[in-house]
């Protein structure tokens, strides 16, 4: 889970890192509150930036300097609704002014490769880290992390000292390294990234900007990270699918996919765009895993969701029977048009294999209900579904 | 032969005693894998019933994985055991000195298998998993949860990051069998990568080609390309899943996204072909380039 920058601001606050003040403002009015509260009726300048989970948001105009509280009502106004990289802007954090002397940048992250952890950290901060890394690649100190070991005092020493900070600012970033590989390790963190770590006019290192990506698999010992999520902006049917339990991702095609075990979706989701070539261009409408244990349940509410999506035109069901029964996913589908009756109004293509398969086909053969199709292989499914989709999209 | 695992392969099972751990146990002995130890601190010194066919076998309980060893020989553990204790459970494995560990568990934060990985690696502990189905040597041994009625011995060797699609590849080449069929999991960090089992099948008289799958997210399958091309002289099929899959979403797997440009199957696709690996478009396709090989 990617966080918003006031939300990583928080979190650097409560593991010592230092930050500047920030209030986040849904309204103009908000942000003026906000302004008035941080400049404190003493002239200064506040900085108005937009809350997306986007970078480039400078460049987009996504973050203006106010001088004033007034000014900083003006700015929030026109950030706010504005679409940057096409997530529109709902709210904005007006931060405190920093007098910058000079930008760095540190990140920690997962090194899937060498199955450790990274960081990077460079004394030329605030470009984007990737074009930092393809024209100055030198400039970007890359150090290993060992999981068992972490960022201690002398791994921190050794980044600054990788990265070429001088022996006056060194120590000081090393300490923010160390804090920033707290809230690293305490919050299950799979990124963290400040890009710009700073030094301020009066010698002070701090965040101001952040990035934090959250292990959702860390759930369970982070009761706090639930209310980070931003519901909102969850597109609602991938909303009502976590709900139930389910994992389904929204995406924007006509043939609407359940089946059993991440790869065998995704793999699914590439076969019907395949024949979806020959039928009118049609493309899976959705990703839908319902695992291991396929119960009349599960399925009932894996084709009420994909059901009520408005474009779906068909729905592909298939299954590969390991674990799962294909009897059992059988009599789920049955179940699941006996539940959702008169709302089931989309015709299925099946396709099962594996465990149990002959009962599972005969349990759907005796059903005979109008909308099942029965298939016998992946690509014959598929390719069924594909043109049922194409056929009612068109009818339509 | 095959690979990691053969049929003098000794298993304990951690986490027997809960309902996946049994269901599971009872299709590992149905398929001829060597059961001989359960770990639960709470029941040591039972023994579980399992019905195969018409027998019925007693497997043992015990307190510790130091114990089920000591009593057993055993040289490989299977972890079925809940998320916030797999991390746990594996040191222990690692520290009774069982030098094959495969974690079946799945969603595991990846904090604890960057852990318990560097701990396997400084012991010389191979991992497979976490989040992956297993592994089997079709008529030898099976540990995990792959069916082992899909298909028989043979001559391929496949290794997959996803379970279904390692049933789904099996299935499709049920005539010909398989050395061993590997589903390594689709965590961002796991014990045993595609390079591992591609040296280990490439080194396996018994294999003679090679399936390997894989899918979205990160670049294993553009290293294991640069492997096969330098070391690998046994021909490879390949399969990619998540062409359709969008930027930024998680599908499914942990590790399944596609980060900007990176991670995308068409990446991986062309890696693959430029280190003169066959891609199929399908599961399908890619089986009739495996049959073709072999003809």
């Amino acid at each position: 889970m990617d966080l918003f920058e006031f939300q990583a601001r928080d979190i650097f606050e409560k593991h010592g890192v230092p930050v500047l003040g920030g209030v986040v403002a849904t309204t103009p009015e908000q942000a003026r509150a906000g302004a008035e509260q941080l400049l404190g009726g003493k002239p200064g300048v506040v900085v108005v930036k937009a809350q997306v989970k986007a970078g480039g948001r400078g460049k987009a105009g996504g973050v203006k300097l106010a001088r004033s509280a007034d000014e900083a009502a003006e700015k929030a106004a026109e950030i706010l609704g504005m679409d940057i990289k096409g997530h529109t802007v709902h709210r904005v954090m007006v931060a405190a002014g920093a007098q910058i002397a000079e930008e760095y940048y540190f990140s920690v992250l997962l090194d899937r490769a060498e199955r450790r952890y990274l960081a990077m950290a460079s004394v030329e901060g605030g470009m984007e880290i990737e074009q930092l890394a393809v024209e100055r690649p030198e400039a970007l100190a890359r150090v290993a992390v060992d999981p068992l070991v972490g960022i201690d005092a002398a791994k921190a020493a050794e980044i600054a000292a990788t990265a070429g900070f001088d022996a006056e600012v060194a120590p000081l970033v090393a300490e923010v390294f160390q804090k920033l590989w707290t809230v690293y390790q305490a919050e299950d963190a799979t990124l963290v990234e400040v890009n710009p770590l700073v030094r301020t006019t009066d010698g002070a290192i701090v965040a101001l900007d952040g990035k934090v990506t959250l292990d959702e698999n860390a759930g369970f010992r982070h009761a706090d990270h639930a209310e980070l999520e931003d519901v909102a902006a969850a597109d609602p049917l991938e909303a009502r699918a976590k709900e139930k339990g389910l994992n389904y991702v929204k995406l924007d095609g006509e043939v609407g996919i359940i089946g059993n075990g991440a790869g065998l979706v995704m793999s699914t989701l590439d076969v019907v765009a395949y024949a979806g070539e020959s039928h009118d261009g049609v493309r899976p409408a959705n990703f839908l895993d319902i695992g291991g244990g396929a119960s009349a349940e599960v399925m009932a509410n894996g084709l009420d969701i994909i059901l009520s999506d408005p474009q779906v035109k068909a729905v592909f069901v298939n299954v590969f029977g390991g674990i799962t029964a294909c009897d059992a996913v059988a009599n789920g589908i049955v179940a699941a048009l006996e539940i959702l009756g008169d709302h089931a109004t989309k015709p299925l293509v099946v396709r099962l294999d594996g465990n149990n398969v002959v009962e599972g086909r005969a349990i759907l053969s005796r059903a005979a209900h109008p909308l099942v199709t029965l298939a016998d292989t992946m690509d014959g499914g598929a390719d069924a579904a594909a043109a049922l989709a194409a056929a009612r999209r068109d009818a339509a | 032969m095959a690979i990691f695992l053969t049929e003098s392969s000794k298993v304990i099972v951690q986490g027997m005693t809960g309902s996946e751990g049994q269901k599971h146990t009872a299709r590992m002995l149905a398929s001829g894998t060597a059961v001989v130890g359960g770990v639960n601190p709470r029941k040591a010194g039972t023994t579980v019933d399992f019905a195969v066919g018409d027998r019925t076998v007693e497997v043992p309980v015990f307190g510790t994985v130091v114990d089920a060893v000591a009593s057993t020989g055993a040289d490989v553990s299977v972890i079925f055991v809940p998320p916030a204790h797999t991390k746990a459970a594996v040191i222990e494995a690692v520290d009774a000195g069982v030098p094959l560990v495969v974690i079946i568990t799945e969603g595991i934060p990846v904090a604890d298998t960057a852990e318990f990985f560097a701990y396997a690696q400084a012991k010389g502990v191979r991992l497979i998993g976490p989040n992956c189905p297993g592994l089997i040597s079709p008529g030898k041994s099976n540990v995990g949860i792959i069916p082992a009625d899909i298909t028989g011995p043979g001559p391929i060797g496949l290794v997959s990051k996803s379970g279904t699609l390692t049933y789904q590849m099996m299935f499709e080449l049920r005539d010909i069998g398989f050395s061993t069929a590997i589903g390594i999991g689709g965590d961002p960090i796991i014990g045993t990568t595609h390079i591992d089992a591609l040296a280990a099948f490439e080194a396996d008289p018994e294999t003679v080609a090679i399936v390997m799958i894989g899918e979205i997210g990160g670049d294993a399958e553009e290293r294991a390309a640069a492997f096969i091309a330098e070391h690998v002289t046994k021909p490879v099929v390949g399969y990619v899943a998540g062409f359709t899959a969008p930027e930024g979403k998680t599908m499914g797997h942990a590790g399944a996204i596609v980060s900007g440009s990176s991670g995308t199957a068409q990446a991986k696709k062309e890696a693959l072909e430029a280190a003169g690996v066959r891609v199929g478009k399908t599961p399908s396709e890619t089986a009739e380039l495996m049959r073709a090989l072999l003809a």
